[in-house]
């Protein structure tokens, strides 16, 4: 068994062509994830790609953003009519025929039948949240009949006055007394495999990231910590990965509006020590 | 040529259809030795437990039908680690294709407390280095890969990749016919492509 030393020794220089400056090290990357609102099967916030035939398609843009060096892509279906849902596997289907970099599909995701028609057409992971906290149980089942690399448990929360972050469902409308912690914990027992955390004090707020809840959630989980809510700029994905300690920083606008480009964001994120793929 | 995926009980055979189609090659995915045997190439891919991924083939007599394959065959993931001797998730007996054995990754002994906690699974880009077949033609030392496994294959005489994560282990596996990779090449963007397209091209 190696230690730690090790991961030193395997440091490499990049020599200056390499670009981006900083040391490349071996290991695992930390992940840039840009999330794609649809509703209907197509995009939802505005963008100003230029570039693109049309933005409003979510493969397109999604190909764009693979082609960028985006780790991984979420699809969040916003779609609000049960009848609609058919548009959404045949939009999984799209994506997973013409993007070769993993993805996630979430909303409105709430029993095994759902997920199995969504892994079928080739989504590699989904996401549930507020399903899964009116019934753990659901995530248990995923678990056993997925397994737990392929089930994201996103979680909305919110920072009260008494100090504390809580759980609130359906879109951030509802609030619940459980602590955010708490039902992150239960939720990676029952066998989440990931947890996506979005704080709703600092979504759209282009101020940073949430860092002490997200630390929190990744110095005791087991399993990876996907930030979101509140990215404007490079420095808050620094800081989301040091003083956060997050597996991956995920955000929208900011990359739909070319405020930040990834190509950009990661050069940077390499300069300031942090390993990721270039 | 025909290429045939094994079909069996353990997932993601539709992400490597679909990475197929992305490059132009069609496949046929089958569960039928007689299929099996008479494929030009054969991709054994799979997302899952082991146990019960050796049971399902051994049930259907494929165990004995993929051990004696003389095409190239490429096992991915899941299906890399079957191709190994024996694995520690639910003490199962595999395939015996190669030598290493899978373990579960487990934290370094004398963990400082203040190091980032250590994620089980592995999920996520991580390099390769040492690359030493030809399935890795045109891709260069210390591509980044997309990985999701718990258990991984320790390094040995038949490793052709390495990768580092708690300890370097086998990202890439060769011997006679049969090569293996951990990460999903399905889902490794152009590196993953590239390393499809070279086992393709494997004469």
């Amino acid at each position: 068994m190696m230690n730690e030393e090790l991961y030193k020794l395997t440091q490499l220089p990049v020599p200056p062509s390499g670009g981006g400056g900083g040391f490349r090290q071996r290991g695992l990357t930390k992940r840039i994830i840009p999330c794609l609102d649809i509703k209907d099967g197509r995009t939802v916030k505005g963008t100003n790609f230029v570039d693109l035939r049309d933005a409003g398609d979510p493969v397109e843009l999604g190909a764009f953003y693979a082609q960028q060096g985006a780790d991984e892509l979420v699809f969040l279906d916003i779609t609000a009519t049960v009848e609609k849902r058919k548009t959404l596997s045949e939009l999984v289907n799209r994506i997973a025929h013409h993007i070769n970099i993993p993805f996630t599909v979430g909303g409105g995701i709430s029993s095994v039948e759902d997920v199995s028609v969504l892994l079928q057409n080739g989504a590699d992971k989904i996401s549930v949240n507020s399903s899964a906290f009116k019934r753990p149980e659901l995530v248990c089942e995923l678990e056993k009949e997925f397994g737990s690399q392929c089930v994201v448990l996103a979680i909305d929360t919110k920072k009260e006055e008494d100090g504390e972050w809580y759980v609130y469902l359906n879109g951030g409308r509802l609030k619940t007394g459980v602590k955010c912690f708490d039902w992150a914990k239960q939720a990676v027992e029952l066998g989440a495999g990931e947890i996506l955390l979005t704080s709703m004090n600092h979504d759209g707020t282009k101020q940073g990231f949430a860092l002490d809840i997200t630390s929190k959630l990744a110095d005791a989980l087991p399993v990876p910590v996907i930030a979101s809510g509140g990215g404007g700029t490079m420095q808050h994905f620094v800081d989301v990965f040091e003083a956060g300690r997050a597996d991956a920083g995920l955000a929208a606008s900011i990359f739909h509006f070319k405020e930040v480009g990834i190509p950009e964001l990661k050069r940077y994120l390499r300069e300031k020590g942090i390993n990721v793929r270039i | 040529m025909v290429l045939t995926i094994i079909k069996y009980n353990a997932g993601n055979i539709q992400s490597v259809l679909y990475a197929l189609e992305r490059i132009g090659v069609s496949a046929v995915v089958t569960d039928d030795h007689e299929q099996i045997k008479a494929a030009d190439k054969v991709i054994f891919p799979g997302v899952g437990e082991a146990s019960s991924a050796m049971r399902y083939l051994k049930e259907r007599g494929l165990d004995e039908v993929l051990k004696n394959l003389t095409q190239p065959v490429l096992g991915v993931c899941l299906g890399m680690q079957l191709m190994c001797r024996y694995s520690e998730e639910n003490e199962t007996e595999c395939l015996g294709i190669f030598d290493e054995p899978v373990k579960k990754f487990s934290p370094p002994a004398g963990k400082n407390a203040e190091s980032p906690r250590l994620k089980i699974p592995q999920i996520g880009w991580n390099n390769i280095y040492n690359l030493q077949s030809t399935l890795f033609t045109n891709v260069p030392e210390e591509s980044y890969c997309y990985f999701v496994h718990g258990y991984y294959a320790a390094l040995g005489e038949h490793t052709t990749g390495t990768t580092d994560y708690v300890q370097p282990y086998s990202s890439a596996l060769h011997k006679n016919n049969f090569y293996g990779v951990q990460f999903h090449p399905e889902k490794s963007a152009g590196v993953g492509e590239r390393i499809l397209k070279n086992f393709i091209e494997l004469v």
